[in-house]
């Protein structure tokens, strides 16, 4: 078990995001069980776990959708457990949701223009505009379209620039990769590389552990609701449980 | 020779489908006492009336469904022609038939007890007065009525154009008579009402042809110029956009303002009565239309409203202050219904959707019941409401209830403010989140809208707009009882802002002079009386008809058609490999417009 050594990260001021000790219920259901997460500038690290392990949920509790029913969520040093969606996103936190979710009949702009909802800084919306446009130039081509009409990989771009909007310091993702074409798989998880060269931290869900691996600094494994590996994304790579269990093949657990 | 193969080409199954659906609604208009109750309101006098129009625009209408094509792209089609017109013929005469079983049926059997109109008076109606006529008559006249339909779908475009727009004219000008007379004392017209009209209602037969023919040239010449001009408007851009938008604003601002002096009473107090709901119409828009809200109770509003002007400014209320003027009892008709707002939005903006609609539906029942109650009788009145409310003291001037003309001017001011409201809220931050929250509101959220407050803040920018119509409402008519906010006023708003089209604020214009204007409120006469009872009927008619055939109303948002049409204009577009181009949209909108 790492609890050791996340309880030593979690007092680590320089993290931007963390879990210390949560623990989420659905109803009676007990979810997430002692989690300890952390999450620092710069870093690309990504969740593991199969199905129904709590993966999404953790995006939820970080985001705030989502309350713990014990533990910390903290963003920037600051202990958010009671803070709405709005004050994590104004502070710097995005999700991009499973299945991307556009708003499909919205157009391209409006889909952007509500990233940043909760913004003011017209330069500074302007600015993260064009840095979309660059980064996506295939977007600006579409600006007027439906979203809802955008083919699968145009829309991952949406949803990320969508996300991107809103200025974050860390981008929550789940599961980027889920639907898209295996073609765009790759190029998508260079794309998620290329924003995190660019600074920005990432916090990916992912169930193509291999990939994600690959490309991140560090991960975790969960196990119905329970961290059970900490590492980094080599020594993940290397551990030959998870590889039995995991990416070697099947995706049983 | 060459007729012989097409009648052989008839195609059966649709005459045997539509003749006895057009058979069936022949029927049913009979039965619920349309031509009786509409015979009274005459179209060309003495030849037509109302009733009888209630029963012709049936074959008419099945004829022409009848013998219309499903035009597929790149499937040839013969002409039209013959079979069609015998298609429609055929249609028409066993739709007629149905009437011609009515009437033997009525002659020899009784069937009055649960049919009240299973009555002589129907067959003298169905006889067109003469007493022996052959009831076989209605076979023909289907099949005359069947033809012309038919007809419709072979004469070229332009004849159409001119044979529709003709007689929907002919139809309107009959119908807004009552207004028109009313008016033309204002304008010193009595004379060409005394030219067209007759005495006793309905249009001279000569003048109805000219005007008909008028109206028909007129649609041919302008042709495609009107569709044009509102695309133009809708493509212009930023500043220029803008630039428009005051000029006809500044023009619909004077008519408003100038309009009234020259109108009479009658006209005054029936745009009052539009006016009022049509500001109520404006408050649901926001939260059903914009913030995707349905909230079935929206009348618990309106009757806070009324009830809270009623309970300061009604000398016969234990509350009454002396000095407290109608405008000053305002700030409490706000104050109160923003709290409403928020006491029943709270617990139900968490909701879903269907459960939210009943819910509220409970709010503005239980509302209602509150100022029934004897536990509260001391302050409301119970049953007996509340009486003696003064006029509107508006420290400048004052309007007495029965002032229509200033009434009108106070509802328009009123209206002018909840345009301007949901104008400006549609492009603020808020109407973005409603957007987003109509759309995705799991993801609206993530995006950090907080979307219960936005949702509530919908709920009580409606509850206000509509507590306005209720304090007008109040000192319009002296008198407040609870019976006057039933449901019915909740679904009959709906309705006004369904068949509008939601989220549509010209939209919710037409729907509101349409329905309370022509047809009349839940109690208040519309420019057609005759209507009374069938009123409802026809609302429910209305909105089934427009579920089904244009969801997205008589004039539509722009972004509602395409939520609504989208897959069709995808497809649309890729069967003609162009960019969608709508151009066969139905008519009805255009027309309602006039
Ligand atoms: N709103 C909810 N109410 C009740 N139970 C829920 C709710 N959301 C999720 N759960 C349950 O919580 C558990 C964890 O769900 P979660 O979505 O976090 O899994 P996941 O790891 O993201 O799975 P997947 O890889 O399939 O997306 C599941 O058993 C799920 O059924
Ligand atoms: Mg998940």
């Amino acid at each position: 078990m790492s609890t050791e050594t996340s309880n030593s990260e979690s007092t680590d001021p320089s993290a931007l995001l963390e879990f210390r000790q949560v623990n989420t219920h659905y109803g009676a259901v007990h979810i997430l069980k002692d989690v300890d997460l952390a999450i620092y500038p710069g870093e690309l690290v990504c969740l593991l776990g199969g199905n129904a392990s709590g993966k999404t949920t953790t995006l939820k509790t970080l985001l705030g959708m989502v309350t713990p029913t014990s533990g910390d969520v903290v963003l920037d040093g600051e202990v958010v457990n009671n803070q709405p969606t709005s004050y994590r996103v104004a502070n710097g936190v995005t999700m991009v949701p499973e299945n991307r979710r556009l708003f499909k009949r919205l157009t391209v702009k409006e889909n952007l223009m509500l990233g940043a909802y909760l913004r003011n800084d017209r330069d500074g919306i302007n600015e993260d505009i064009e840095y979309v446009y660059d980064l996506f130039p295939r977007v600006k081509e579409r600006l007027s379209q439906k979203a809802g009409t955008l083919s699968g990989g145009e829309q991952q771009m949406v949803a990320i620039g969508r996300a991107l909007m809103s200025r974050p310091k860390v981008l929550l993702m789940d599961e980027p990769s889920m639907g898209l074409a295996p073609a765009l798989v790759q190029q998508n998880f260079e794309l998620i590389e290329k924003i995190n060269n660019e600074g920005m931290a990432i916090f990916m869900v992912e169930q193509n552990a291999n990939m994600a691996l690959s490309i991140a600094d560090r991960g975790w494994v969960l196990l119905t609701g329970r961290v059970i590996l900490d590492d980094t994304a080599e020594a993940l790579r290397a551990n030959e449980d998870l590889q039995k269990a995991y990416l070697g093949g099947g995706s049983g657990e | 020779m060459t007729t012989l193969p097409s009648t052989l080409l008839l195609d059966w199954k649709r005459i045997f489908k539509w003749g006895p659906i057009c058979a069936a609604a022949l029927l049913f208009v009979s039965l619920v006492g349309m031509p009786i109750k509409l015979d009274p309101k005459s179209i060309i006098s003495p030849l037509l009336s109302l009733g009888y129009v209630s029963l012709f625009w049936l074959p008419l209408i099945f004829g022409y469904i009848a013998s219309s094509r499903v035009v597929l792209e790149g499937v040839e089609t013969s002409k039209p022609g013959l079979s069609d017109l015998l298609t429609g013929v055929l249609t028409g005469a066993i739709g007629g038939a149905g009437l011609t079983l009515l009437m033997l049926g009525i002659e020899n059997f009784d069937i009055r007890d649960p049919l009240i109109n299973w009555s002589p008076q129907l067959l003298e109606v169905l006889a067109f007065g003469a007493r022996d006529l052959n009831s076989a008559v209605w076979i023909g006249i289907g099949g005359a009525l069947g033809l012309v339909g038919a007809a419709l779908n072979v004469i070229p475009e332009s004849l159409r154009r001119v044979v529709s727009y003709g007689s929907f004219t002919v139809l309107a000008v009959a119908i807004f008579e009552p207004a028109l007379d009313d008016m033309s004392e204002g304008f010193r017209l009595e004379w060409l009402i005394e030219l067209i009209f007759q005495k006793r209602g309905g249009l001279k037969l000569w003048p109805a042809i000219i005007l008909a023919s008028l109206i028909g040239l007129i649609s041919v010449i302008s042709k495609g110029k009107v569709k044009k001009a509102v695309a133009q408007y809708r493509e212009q851009e930023g500043s220029q956009k803008k630039q428009t938008s005051y000029v006809l604003f500044g023009i619909v601002a004077v008519l408003g303002i100038v309009l009234p002096i020259f109108m009479g009473t009658y006209v005054n107090s029936l745009l009052a009565n539009v006016g009022i709901f049509l500001l109520l119409a404006l408050g649901l828009n926001i939260v059903v239309g914009l913030a995707g809200i349905l909230d079935l109770g929206y009348v618990a509003f309106f009757a806070v409203g009324a009830y809270t002007t009623a309970v300061f400014t009604s000398e016969l209320s234990p509350f009454f202050a002396p000095g407290m003027t109608w405008a000053l009892s305002l700030v409490f008709v706000v104050i109160l219904a923003a709290l409403t707002g928020l006491i029943i939005g709270a617990p139900v903006i968490r909701m879903r959707g269907d459960y939210l609609a009943i819910v509220t539906l409970g709010f503005g029942e239980i509302i209602r019941l509150l100022f029934l109650s004897d536990f509260l009788k001391p302050y409301f009145g119970g049953a007996q409401g509340i009486l003696g409310i003064p006029g509107i003291d508006l420290g400048f001037v004052y309007i007495s209830g029965t002032d229509t003309r200033g009434i009108f001017y106070l509802v328009l001011f009123f209206c002018a403010l909840a345009v301007y409201v949901s104008w400006r809220l549609q492009a603020s931050r808020l109407g973005r989140s409603w957007m987003a929250i109509r759309e995705d509101e799991q993801v609206a959220e993530a995006m950090g809208i907080n979307t219960v407050n936005s949702k509530l803040m919908a709920f009580v920018v409606g509850a206000v707009l509509a507590s306005f119509a209720g304090a007008i409402m109040a000192a319009r008519v002296g008198s407040v009882f609870p019976n006057s906010f039933m449901i019915l006023i909740s679904i009959v708003i709906l309705v006004v802002v369904i068949v509008g089209g939601m989220g549509s604020i010209p939209g919710v214009f037409v729907g509101a002079f349409v329905l309370i204007g022509i047809l009349g409120g839940p109690k208040q006469p519309g420019l057609l009386q005759e209507f009374g009872s069938l009123k409802l009927l026809v609302y429910g008619m209305l909105l089934v008809y427009m579920m089904l055939q244009r969801p997205e109303g008589l004039v539509p948002s722009a972004r509602r058609t395409q939520e609504l049409h989208q897959e069709e204009f995808l497809q649309d577009s890729w069967l003609k490999g162009t960019d969608a181009e709508d151009e066969e949209q139905p008519v009805e909108g255009e027309e309602a417009q006039i």
